[in-house]
């Protein structure tokens, strides 16, 4: 049984990370130049640590799959980054922002690293700034906040609807700047297909595949960090890019770190619906639309029923034939509810035959009222960038008739056990941002994701990692000419050879569908025990026909865009199983693990705090075999549980 | 629809390329271009040939991956959009559509449509950020930024570094993606500090990498994905000129 030291600093809540810093061992600078670490990913955390621990003088290498490091996933992010800045004077403080993030996340999360992220989240809204971010601003120059579902204040920073990109970009300049420093390596286009752990038991490298020659190449380092993202893509469609994929934290979790909470998953509820069976990926629309649009369906069922035969349109509509059910249902937060209980509203509603467009699964969302009380200017101003990327998707303008919107699967909550330094029970092995599972519980609220990635890798990983290369200044250079690394290369190269000689018939991505459909149907917005007994089930069988019937094209050798797909959709196949377990496992609904047999008599969330107020850290025993569970029990010494209540303040 | 297209096809970084002929067929109106190339690509796999190689990734335009010439056009026949938001209601049945890899000096092409952009990261290497280490920074709102100067910065900042503004200039200058970067901190206080310095080393570097001369034909700013003006050449070269003569 793996051992769970969450290693929670003592004192008061506020104080745990300022006594943290001041206690943390230090790498004097004549050291940090012998000291190596691997960065895989450049994403808002891995971009940023990355960045960071270069300048502090270690030797930084980074690995990214795309052809440069400006275009990891966390560029997609649109609407804004929480801080608890309390720029417009509208009561937030750190306190309330930690508050609003726990509960948003139904109490899953570990009160220390939660509320460490809203201590530093000024800290990079400053940074940002600082490095050119170009942020929103007021007439008088000030910075303009907004706001996001879940919260009461406007304490959301944004760059219209790019601020992810802008605050990638800031990464990306910070970490140009040390790879022309030389402080910083840049390896691109390449996949990290294995971790590598020495007999000490200590994480000291990757084997990785190079997407360009396909050759299988070591790298060692005396830590690792993986911020390789999450792992929505197990659905096949989700809003994820194409190449996110979850090897990373997967063949991790096979080399003995813990996976933590799989079955938190977040579904956005402001997506493009599904339009047809080829579709590749689902595109969001951002959840700042929520600030000034009205989610709405028809109230009678005749009504909608024309909409989705075309007889009729939304705009045919009279205002008292309306039904904006989240402003019915959640009085206090109406549209701004968390995004779980928006997705979930929606499904109710469609599921019981008002939903609109054609397939019947999908709601309004509209901005008449807004464009009548603002004015088409500022709703462009605000939106522009967005109105146009649905007209183009969609061929409606949204500034006419209301947009259609679904929920699609979004991002992950779960993903490695780390402990409060963000190190996983695999010593030297460091995991930061969508890769972790820390700070959001069953749910992440809108506007978080950044804040996480950015707190990770610029404030948080550059800290805690040096507490433990401390004691590892008299280790030496690392080789990769070791028998471990020897082992974990030939075991990558037989994984990959086993796919090639497969030659069988269905084509990778049509598995990949069918394990998509699997999880959506059984694994997604609303889950039973029935259903995932028979997900597992299906997935198991499906994973069969894969390692047997699977058809890679051409050679190992080179470009193989098959070949790389079939390794993950490899990954897919087991991690979707384990999600499966894990949410069977959990008997109660929280956040966005809704199980249908654990609700209230008004249909929502019923938690079971008594139960199951722990992290689930499962451990990994041999394939086909079943995963170990073990339990970090969440111990909330200064927060105030309550049942979630978006319905008054 | 039915479709017929023609795609470059080149082995790799050295063989030697050539046009080949494909149809797809019964394909929706409402899927996106690159929807139609996983379609033609699931169907060579099926066939047990080798599918088309090309560069994509986020798939709703901002990444800044995807990289298609398409009938003579960088990111296609729409306006304002990548590759992979063009759909393929843009296209008339029966049509036959051309589709090559971007074509400039510095952009190599590494394998059919996939080409190698490294250049504009090392552009970026050569001054493209403002040199500040984490930490140690001023409260946000102790650098007032007017509204006006702002906006500007963002309009150059939306750029996704895609590349269509060197594949679109008959010269392959990266004119627009330099200036893009040299204006959002030129306009910026906080850029102001080493705009001298940036500007210079940026622009040595382009006509290191091998970039062409702008002679204002203006394509770049028609073809930008994220119609970035050419407001910021005039920028950087008054920038440029400051610069030197100082």
């Amino acid at each position: 049984m793996a051992k769970l030291d969450s290693k929670i600093p003592k004192g008061r809540l506020a104080e745990k990370w300022t006594l943290y810093k001041e206690y943390q061992k230090l790498v004097s600078p004549a050291n940090k130049r012998k000291i190596e670490i691997i960065v895989v990913g450049t994403g808002l955390a891995g971009g940023a640590a990355a960045a960071s621990l270069g300048e502090m003088g270690f030797k930084v290498k980074v690995f990214c799959i795309q052809d440069s490091p400006r275009r990891a996933h966390s560029i997609a992010a649109q609407g804004g980054i929480n801080a608890a800045k309390n720029y417009p004077n509208d009561g937030d403080t750190i306190y309330r922002l930690y508050y609003d993030t726990i509960k948003g996340g139904d109490y899953r999360a570990r009160e220390a690293n939660t509320y460490r992220l809203a201590e530093v989240s000024n800290n990079i809204i400053d940074q940002c700034v600082a490095q050119g971010v170009p942020f929103a601003r007021e007439y008088g120059g000030y910075l303009a906040n907004r706001s996001f579902g879940g919260a009461q204040v406007s304490r959301t920073f944004y760059a219209r609807g790019q601020t992810g990109q802008q605050l990638l970009l800031g990464a990306y300049g910070a970490l140009s700047k040390e790879i022309k420093k030389g402080s910083v390596e840049l390896y691109t286009r390449r996949e990290m297909l294995d971790l590598v752990v020495m007999k000490d038991g200590r994480a000291r490298g990757i084997i990785v595949r190079n997407l360009f020659t396909g050759e299988i190449e070591r790298y060692s380092a005396h830590a690792v960090l993986i911020a390789s993202g999450g792992y929505g893509n197990v659905f096949f469609l989700s809003t994820n890019a194409m190449t996110l994929n979850g090897g990373a934290v997967w063949q991790s979790y096979k080399r003995g770190a813990l996976f933590a909470n799989p079955c938190f998953v977040q579904i956005h509820p402001t997506c493009i619906p599904v339009h047809g069976d080829y579709q590749s990926k689902l595109t969001l629309m951002s959840e700042s639309l929520r600030n000034d649009g009205r989610i709405w369906v028809p109230k009678k069922l005749e009504d909608a029923k024309k909409i989705q035969k075309g007889e009729m349109k939304g705009i045919d509509i009279p205002e008292e034939d309306r039904d904006y059910y989240l402003e019915r249902r959640y009085p206090a937060f109406g549209n701004l509810v968390p995004r779980d209980v928006a997705s979930r509203a929606a499904k109710e509603r469609c599921d019981a035959g008002y939903g609109v467009g054609k397939t019947g699964l999908a709601v309004f969302l509209d901005f008449k009222d807004a464009i009548e009380r603002l004015g088409r200017d500022v709703i462009e101003a605000r939106y522009g960038n967005l109105f146009q990327m649905y007209e183009k998707i969609v061929d409606e303008n949204p500034y006419e008739v209301p947009m259609r919107i679904y929920p699609a699967i979004h991002y992950t909550m779960g993903g490695l056990w780390v402990d409060y330094e963000l190190q996983s029970n695999i010593p030297g092995l460091f995991v930061a941002g969508e890769a972790n599972f820390s700070d959001h519980g069953a749910n992440r609220l809108g506007a978080s994701a950044l804040m996480q990635g950015l707190a990770d890798g610029y404030f948080i990983i550059p800290f805690t990692m040096q507490n433990y290369l401390a004691d590892q200044i008299a280790v030496g250079e690392i080789t990769t000419d070791s028998e471990e690394f020897e082992k974990v290369e030939k075991e990558v190269k037989d994984r990959i050879d086993k796919l090639m000689s497969i030659k069988g018939t269905e084509t990778v991505d049509s598995i990949h569908k069918r394990l998509g459909h699997i999880m959506w149907d059984n694994v997604g917005m609303s889950r039973n025990k029935e259903g995932l007994e028979k997900a597992i089930e299906e997935i198991q069988a499906l994973r069969k026909e894969f390692w047997t019937n699977v058809k890679v094209p051409g050679k190992k050798d080179g470009i193989n865009l098959e070949l790389e797909k079939a390794l993950r959709v490899a990954d897919f196949l087991e991690l979707g199983e384990l999600m499966a377990r894990d949410a069977l496992h959990r008997e109660e609904s929280a956040g966005g693990h809704f199980r249908e047999e654990y609700q209230t008599e008004e249909g929502e969330a019923m938690r079971n705090d008594q139960d199951f107020m722990y992290v689930a850290a499962w451990e990994y025993t041999g394939d086909d075999k079943e995963p170990k569970l073990n339990k970090e029990k969440l111990v909330y010494e200064e927060t105030e549980i309550k049942q979630r209540n978006y319905k008054t303040a | 629809m039915d479709l017929k297209l023609k795609i470059w096809r080149q082995a790799s970084r050295d063989a030697k390329g050539k046009f080949v002929d494909y149809e797809v067929h019964n394909i929706s109106s409402d899927a996106s271009f690159l929807e139609m190339m996983d379609l033609l690509n699931e169907d060579l796999v099926e066939k047990g040939e080798e599918p088309v190689a090309f560069d994509h990734d986020c798939r709703e335009g901002i990444c800044g991956m995807c990289s298609l010439f398409i009938n003579g056009r960088p990111h296609g026949p729409d306006s304002a959009i990548t590759t992979c938001q063009l759909h393929m209601r843009k296209f008339k049945d029966g049509e036959t559509i051309v589709i090559e890899p971007w074509r400039a000096k510095p952009f190599p092409v590494i394998k059919d449509l996939i080409v190698d952009r490294s250049a504009f990261d090392e552009l970026i290497q050569a001054g493209g950020y403002i040199s500040v280490s984490t930490g140690g920074v001023p409260d946000a709102n102790a650098i007032p930024v007017s509204r006006e100067k702002a906006e500007l910065a963002m309009d150059a900042a939306a750029c996704i570094g895609c590349g269509a503004c060197v594949a679109a200039c008959k010269n392959a200058s990266a004119m627009l993606f330099v200036s893009a970067k040299v204006s959002q901190f030129a306009l910026l206080p906080q850029g102001k500090i080493e705009a001298k310095e940036r500007v210079q080393k940026m622009v040595a570097k382009m006509d290191d990498l091998g970039f062409g001369n702008c002679t204002n034909t203006y394509a770049c700013e028609a073809e930008c994905p994220k119609e970035i003006s050419v407001t910021n050449i005039a920028r950087m070269n008054r920038e440029f000129f400051v610069a030197k003569i100082s």
